[in-house]
Parts: structure tokens; sequence; C-alpha cells
């Protein structure tokens, strides 16, 4: 690890440290704040119980169907945005100012379309993400260098050959960063809508469980929450790092 | 004082050299055809390169050389005039062509090897024809110690020979060069320039040679084309008489000073020119 990782994790730990003594020392009270400690322990439980699994399964599938459909849909709209320069020229502005739209006041419309269920919170997912999808592949597909786009000519390469042996990999390292945001504001449009849409989910355990006045169930979920977003984010980012080490000029 | 040629100079009793690519009438006229700013690149030009010959282009900056090639490559179709490749038409890049970029153009996703296989692989040819071309190709090229490392490892002089062995590999019949060796060091500069006259001689393609450099396109080739700033055209031609076997080691004989002295007193004034600094 770099000498900045471990900065980091000191400071993590240190954090983690304060909110414990805090807690413990009776300044933060119970009701405001449990210990970290007792959040390991309330999620050990959790998981050990399996009370809640269909629940955690029901919220990472919901995550993972929300960035694959964001992903792939977001890429799909972006290479055509892109190949049609008047539809980008009239679009763009709309792009850029998207995420000063709170996406969640539509809800009411999903539930109308789709009915109270994963439906309606997948859409709700995949309409937060899909643009950091839609503006990565165009960044990405007007990164490719244009002599790429001469060798390929050179090849001989039809467009489509083209489009999957140089395009492609050329933007790969754009594309995945947008495959990287996609899952994060996935996980955030899943878990946020559960709150509100949903009878099941981890969203909707945390909620049950605040309405319950149960904290420590509350508290472990949330760990559960931070724990999954974190991994998950790392295990990309590390991807992601190794591809713009490699492919970016 | 040596005198101008349009073509180099074959002892009598040889048959007639063949034409292996010819130009003729092109212009190159970017935003042609629109309402818009029209930026005349290049032209009118003829051109007509002999099979098998060395032919190499100096000219100053901006002054329409790359657009030659891509005119020449059937990467972009001239405004006016006609390109032909072995007697045909030229409409898209011709079978039997190369093309080396000034620009970075190694596949960043491919290791060393994979690059250099690329064109093989895609012509269909058979792995262990490919191994063997692609072996000799990485030797010769001094990237194998690097054969399995991706670009982003190398420096930008040995991305460049890659891309060269991507194309020499393929063994193509007219090469086009853009400024190749431009991102090497002198030494290498020289060095890869025996190596592609070595090629040159064993494939006996023809090879057209952009670059800056008056000493690398003197010692190269068979005859050198000198260009007018923009729009550019051909305002001389020079034969400089070398046998075919030959390599950098010609940069000591004495008329190799004379020949890049002409080149450089056609050029100096079409410099100043291209710089709004003419007399």
């Amino acid at each position: 690890m770099t000498r900045e990782g471990w900065i980091r994790l000191a400071i993590v730990a240190a954090v983690i440290a304060l909110l414990e003594a805090l807690c413990r020392t009776g300044l933060i009270h119970r009701t405001v704040l449990l210990p970290p400690s007792e959040m390991v322990v309330s999620l050990w439980h959790i998981l050990q119980v399996g009370e809640l699994d269909s629940d955690i399964l029901t919220t990472l599938r919901n995550v993972l169907l929300s960035a694959l459909v964001a992903s792939f849909l977001g890429f799909a709209l972006g290479a055509v945005i892109h190949a049609v320069p008047r539809l980008r020229h009239a679009i763009e502005p709309l792009l850029a100012s998207y995420y000063a739209i709170p996406t969640f006041m539509f809800y009411p419309i999903f539930i109308v379309v789709f009915g109270v269920g994963a439906q309606a919170i997948i859409a709700i997912a995949v309409l937060l993400s899909i643009v950091a999808m839609i503006t990565a592949t165009l960044t990405g597909l007007d990164r490719i260098p244009p002599v790429l786009r001469k060798t390929a000519k050179v090849f001989r390469m039809s467009p489509a050959k083209r489009a999957v042996m140089v395009d492609l990999p050329a933007a790969a390292p754009y594309l995945f960063t947008g495959v990287k945001l996609t899952f994060a504001y996935s996980l955030i449009g899943v878990i946020a809508s559960e709150f509100i849409l949903s009878g099941a989910g981890i969203g909707y355990a945390i909620a049950y469980a605040y309405n319950n006045f149960n904290n420590q169930r509350m508290y472990g979920l949330m760990l559960l929450v931070i724990i999954v977003a974190v991994a998950a984010n790392t295990a990309l980012d590390a991807v992601d790092r190794r591809l713009q080490a490699r492919l970016r000029r | 004082m040596l005198r101008a040629a349009a073509a180099p100079h074959y002892p009598s009793g040889m048959p007639a050299p063949e034409v292996h690519a010819r130009l003729k009438g092109v212009t190159r006229i970017y935003g042609a055809g629109t309402s818009g700013t029209k930026l005349h690149a290049l032209g009118p030009i003829d051109l007509d390169l002999e099979r098998g010959e060395f032919f190499s282009v100096v000219g100053p900056s901006g002054c329409g050389k790359s657009t030659l090639l891509d005119v020449l490559s059937g990467l972009a179709a001239p405004t006016e005039g006609e390109v032909e490749f072995e007697g045909k038409a030229i409409r898209g890049v011709p079978d039997g062509v190369g093309v080396v970029f000034q620009e970075d153009a190694s596949f960043a996703w491919l290791t060393v090897r994979d690059n250099v296989a690329f064109g093989l692989r895609r012509a269909g040819v058979d792995a262990a024809e490919v191994a063997r071309r692609v072996d000799y190709a990485v030797g010769f090229m001094g990237l194998r110690d690097f054969a399995n490392a991706y670009p982003s490892q190398l420096s930008g002089g040995m991305r460049q020979r890659v891309c060269i062995a991507r194309t020499l590999v393929l063994q193509p019949r007219l090469i086009l060069l853009d400024e190749p060796f431009g991102a090497l060091d002198q030494q290498t500069r020289l060095l890869m320039g025996d190596e592609l006259l070595r090629l040159w001689r064993e494939t006996n393609a023809t090879v057209l040679l952009i670059t800056h450099a008056l000493d690398e396109a003197t010692m190269l080739s068979d005859r050198v084309g000198v260009m007018s700033a923009r729009p550019g055209v051909f305002i001389d031609f020079v034969a400089t008489g070398w046998p075919r076997e030959r390599d950098s080691r010609i940069v000591s004989d004495a008329h190799f000073g004379a020949i890049t002295a002409r080149l450089w007193d056609k050029l100096r004034t079409e410099s100043l020119k291209s710089m709004g600094t003419a007399p």
C-alpha cells in the first residue's frame, strides 16, 4: 500500500475510534448513534441469523440489474448520439444539466407505470445512472485518436469491425469509468427507492427498523450498505486504474 | 551543381521503368462544395512513382505533405484529379498499400507481438507463418525484449517502431511513411533508415517517405520531391543517383552534402514563405 493509502486508513481508523469513544462515554447518546463495534456485532448477528437474507439479495440483484441496464442502454444511446452530430448538439446541454434535476421526484409516475415493486425501483435507479454512462460513452468515443481510425481504414476494416476491434477497446477506459458510476448511482437509486417504493430490500429494512426504534438492526444494515459500496467501488476502481494505466495515451 | 531530374536515371539498355502509382492533376481543397471556409491544401500535383523507387517528399510545415499521403493511400479522395495504383483508380485504401503515420498508432490494448501480428491475422495468414514473420519483424526493430510488453510500457520511439513493424510485416508493395522517424534519436534514425533500405531492397516495394529531415531524404532516396508552401506543389525533383546497395554510411560521400544543400536551397525560400517572412 502507498504512503497515502496508509494515511487514509489511519484517518478512517481514527474517526471510528473517536466515534466509539464518544458513544461509549455517553457524549453521543445511544438513541442517536451506536458505537461502531456494536454495529459490527449487529451486522454479524443479522448475517448469521439470515432473517434478512432475502432483503439483502433483493437489493443486490436490483442494483446489479440497474447497473447492467444503465450500462448497456447508456452505451447504446451514447453511441447513437455520438453518431448523429446534430442530435448531439441538441441534447448535450440537457445532459449537462441532467443531474441538477432531483430524479426521485418522478417516483409517482413510476408507481403508476410499473406499480409498487422491483420494476419501479430499477426504473428509478436506471434513470439516475444512465446519463453517467451516456456521458462516459461520448467522452470515450471522442477520445479515440483519429490516427487509429485511419489505421483501421488502412487495414481495410468495415465500420462494424472497426467498432469492435478498434473503437471499443480504445474507448474502454472511459466506458469502464461509466460502468463504475452506473454501479454507484444504481446503489443510491435502489436503496433510496426502497425506502418509499418497496416492501422488501435493505432500504425497506432500514426504514422498517427506524420506524420500530430498532437501532441495532438499522445501524447494522447501514454498515452493510457502506461495506458493499466501498468493497464494490474498490474492486471497480482497481480494474479502472489498471485499464487507465494500460490504455490511456 | 547537380541537375534537376524528374525521374531517376537508368543505364541505357534497362527496360523502361513501370509506373507503380500515379497522381494526375490532383488537388485537395478542404471545405470544397460547402458554403464555409475553404482551404486549398494541395496541388495541382502530377507525380509518377516508379515500381521499386524510393521517393521522398520534403517541404515546409503545413504545405500539404500529409494530405498528399492521405490522397495517395486512398484515405482521402482528391477534390480534382486522378490517383492510380498499379494501373487502377484508387477508391479507398487498395490492397498492397501500407501506411506508417506520424502519430502513435499502436493499439494500446495489444502487446507488441499482437500489434505486429494484427494485420497478418486479419489477412488469415496461418499461425505458424504469423509467428515466423512477427518474430523476424520484432527482432529487426529491436523489440525482442519487449515482445510481450504493452505500448504504454514503451517509449514513443519504440511505439513508432511497433507501428513500422506492423506495416512492414505485411510486405506491402507500396509503403507510405509520414515522418516515421520523427520521435527517434539521431542514431536510431540512421539505423532504422538502414533497416528500411534493406527491406526496400528485399521486397522491391515502392516507398514514399515524407520527412522534415533533409539528410534523411538524401540518404534514403532515389529521388526527392521538394514541395512549395501551401497549396503544396512540387517545385523541384532531385535524383540522388545512389546505388541500390546503400546504407547510412553514404552520409560521408562527397555528393551527399551537395544534394542536401540543393534541397535546402529550394526549401529555404518556401519555408520563409510559410512562416510569412518571405523576402
